[in-house]
């Protein structure tokens, strides 16, 4: 689960980690309200409020450019938050659609320091699993506030990893080897060993998935500060989180992929056109793949779970029906335990039930599937048996494009 | 011999008196396997009865294990109580522990990995569909069955096959029996990011063990425990080996189902992993549906 970067800022704030003061608001007529709370002397930033990043860099659908701006006077904060708000925003990672902003956060500038060669005093740092060695890593880099796959690539020499070891948490020489690795001194140093340690202790307690400030960086009055804010948590541990539950933000998550997770089913959305609804995530992920193979192009990852029943099935129909780009669906199951009757008895009542006219393949193997066929068979629906993966794919592929 | 388990194996469920847990043990013993204990806290005493048989409820894995004598214990403990219920296991020195448990967190995960490093027992998944040593009866009968995979589809014979997933597993599997040729034994690693057993080790195992010939290897995009293991088998595998990767359609930076399977990097995507495939000397199925013929290119059998 994902929150926004004025949820996390709270959050760090409440764990001790140093954040520039900030305000966020949801209506235009707050604006002044929030504004009145900050200290503008070095200007203000308003920030647009949504889960993607290229923020900075994106541009509205009206044409204003930037979803952060840097606005030196109060009157200027004022009307670009009035530009964004309520608008759409796309950037790089949004896709075309972009998304609505519906919240405005404005923090203090920050009084941003400089380095002897000139450039902006602003480093890299994040928390996340390694998954080679099942144990948190901690990431630090001299080069923040730019992307951090670019200087992997070009520059690794300068991202530092330090590994925390679970048994005993992260070790005060491992904060102390952070700060060093980053270059600091003095009272700068100090401040880093404290904001490593409580970021941390974040990571850990709230169960995150990953923690990311780019950038960190050090303002001219001597102060660390984390002046961006990415995190997201463990779904599966979020039973014991009930406030992060409550950061939860719908608009922010497709509304067919939250239907679907209310009837146990997991579903992503695709750009294709051929639906499919398989039982198992690896199953799934491998029809999209051999839709593909076979010249077609997958609409959906769509697993309906190992003890699919009747009603899953329906509900799945329903959601796959719901994406206008859809002109064929595949079905397959491997129904290992569960019958693959049942499974049969659930198509025919979904086909009927939201009227199909799309072409519709069938590929059934396993517990029972004689019956499950005849069924199908005996439906009176036109409904193409697939014998294997392959068969079923190539006869979906070819009813689709030949349409 | 097959690997981690065979049909004397002796097997506890923890959880066997959930809905999920009395469901697969019944069919575990249906399969033949020798499922000899269950455990549920506070229900020690009770007995779980299916079919005839009768199976001893204790409250913990220690003494499970103490009066039935068994080695290996299925977990269908609910998330938020799996990582205990696989540390008891350790505790207990069993020999294995399956963890069926889908949604653990991984901050559980992460400590009790931690915690069994070192240990004497060995986990597979969690996450996942368990394993299976088929038996020589008719469908595999009285084989050792641990988790959800359908017993009757195997058929024993001298294939190993391992994968993260539950139903790519069966697939395969599947595709072999129909061609006639029988399992060693099938393990599901799991789909979670932090999980007990890689591909490597099953892969070491199959290599060490005299009734493995050949073997399937089946992985997914996110992570790089299956180039870690095709690097592994063209250094020091001595049997032939064919593989599927799924997820050469999902996009980055997308949770496929399985928490492990997200695109992060380069190295994360399925074209680069059949690329390292290839160039291990594995026979690459190019969809799900050529996997044992994969392997019949390179082996006869």
């Amino acid at each position: 689960m994902n929150i926004h970067e004025y949820q996390a800022k709270t959050l760090f704030e409440k764990f001790g980690v140093a954040v520039p003061k900030g305000a966020a608001v949801q209506t235009a007529k707050e604006f002044e309200g929030a504004l009145a709370q900050l200290d503008g002397t070095h200007g203000y930033m308003v920030k647009s409020q949504i889960h993607a990043g290229g923020r900075g860099k994106g541009t509205f659908t009206n044409g204003f450019k930037g979803g952060v701006k840097f606005s030196a006077t109060k009157e200027k904060a004022l009307e670009n938050a009035q530009a964004m708000l309520g608008n759409t925003l796309v950037t790089a990672q949004t896709g075309e659609a972009g998304r609505k902003v519906q919240t405005i956060y404005f923090t203090e500038a920050a009084n941003l320091g400089k380095r002897a060669d000139g450039r902006d005093d602003e480093y890299y740092l994040a928390i996340l699993l390694d998954r080679a060695t099942s144990c948190p890593v901690i990431v630090a880099s001299t080069e923040g506030g730019m992307e951090i796959e670019h200087v992997a690539h070009h520059t690794p020499e300068k991202i530092f990893k330090v590994q925390v070891d679970p048994a005993v948490g992260l070790q005060a020489f491992q904060a102390r080897q952070i700060a060093f690795s980053l270059g600091f001194t003095g009272e700068i140093f100090k401040q880093c060993v404290t904001l490593v340690t409580k970021l941390y202790q974040f990571y850990w307690d709230k169960d995150c998935a990953m923690v990311e400030v780019n950038p960190l960086l050090v303002t001219q009055e001597g102060k660390l500060l984390a002046l961006d804010a990415k995190v997201s948590f463990d779904d599966n541990a979020l039973f014991r989180h009930p406030d992060v539950v409550a950061l939860r933000d719908l608009n922010e998550e497709d509304a067919k992929e939250i239907e679907a997770s209310k009837f146990g089913l997991s579903y992503i959305a695709l750009d294709g056109n051929i639906a499919c609804l398989v039982n198992g995530a690896g199953l799934a992920m491998s029809t999209m793949d051999i839709i593909q193979h076979f010249g077609g192009s997958p609409a959906n990852f769509l697993d309906v779970g190992g003890g699919a029943t009747k009603d899953q099935v329906t509900a799945a129909f329903k959601i796959i029906l719901g994406d206008a780009n859809v002109k064929g669906i595949m079905v397959n199951i491997f129904g290992g335990i569960m019958d693959c009757n049942v499974i049969a008895l659930g198509i025919v009542e979904a086909v009927k039930e939201t009227g199909l006219k799309l072409p519709l393949v069938v590929r059934l193997e396993g517990n029972n599937v004689e019956a499950g066929k005849a069924t199908l068979a005996a439906s009176g629906l036109t409904i193409v048996s697939g014998d294997s993966m392959a068969d079923a794919a190539q006869k979906i592929v070819k009813l689709v494009n030949n349409k | 011999m097959s690997i981690l388990v065979h049909e004397k194996t002796r097997l506890m469920v923890q959880g066997i008196t959930g809905d999920f847990g009395a469901r697969h043990a019944r069919l575990s013993l249906d399969y033949g396997t020798q499922l000899v204990a269950g455990v549920t806290p506070g229900k020690g005493g009770q007995v779980f009865e299916h079919n005839g048989f009768k199976v001893p409820i204790f409250n913990t894995v220690a003494e499970a294990a103490k009066q039935t004598g068994a080695t290996v214990s299925a977990i269908f403990v609910p998330p938020p109580f799996a990582a205990d219920a696989i540390l008891e296991c350790y505790d207990a020195d069993l020999d294995l522990a399956v963890a069926i448990t889908e949604g653990i967190p991984v901050r559980d995960m992460v400590r009790a990995k931690r915690a069994m490093a070192g240990r004497r027992t060995r986990l597979i998944g969690p996450n996942c569909p368990g394993l299976v040593t088929p038996g020589h009866g008719d469908k595999s009968h009285g084989g050792c069955r641990i988790g959800i995979a359908p017993g009757y589809i195997h058929r024993r014979g001298n294939v190993g096959v391992v994968s993260r997933s539950g139903t790519l597993t069966y697939e395969a599997v599947w595709q072999l029996t129909c061609r006639g040729k029988g399992q060693s034994t099938c393990v599901g690693i799991g789909g979670d990011p932090v999980n007990g057993t890689s591909h490597l080790d099953v892969i070491k195992l199959f290599n060490d063990d005299p009734e493995t010939d050949a073997i399937i290897m089946i992985g997914e995009i996110g992570g790089n425990a299956e180039v870690e293991a095709a690097r592994w088998i063209k250094a020091h595998c001595k049997k032939p080996v064919a593989g599927f990767i799924a997820g050469a359609t999902a996009p980055a930076g997308r949770r496929m189902g399985h928490a492990g399977a997200v695109i992060g990097g380069a190295e994360d995507t399925a074209a680069a992993k059949i690329k390292i495939f290839e160039e291990c000397g594995i026979s690459v199925a190019a969809t799900p549906s050529d996997m044992a013929d994969a392997l019949l290119r390179i082996w006869k059998g």
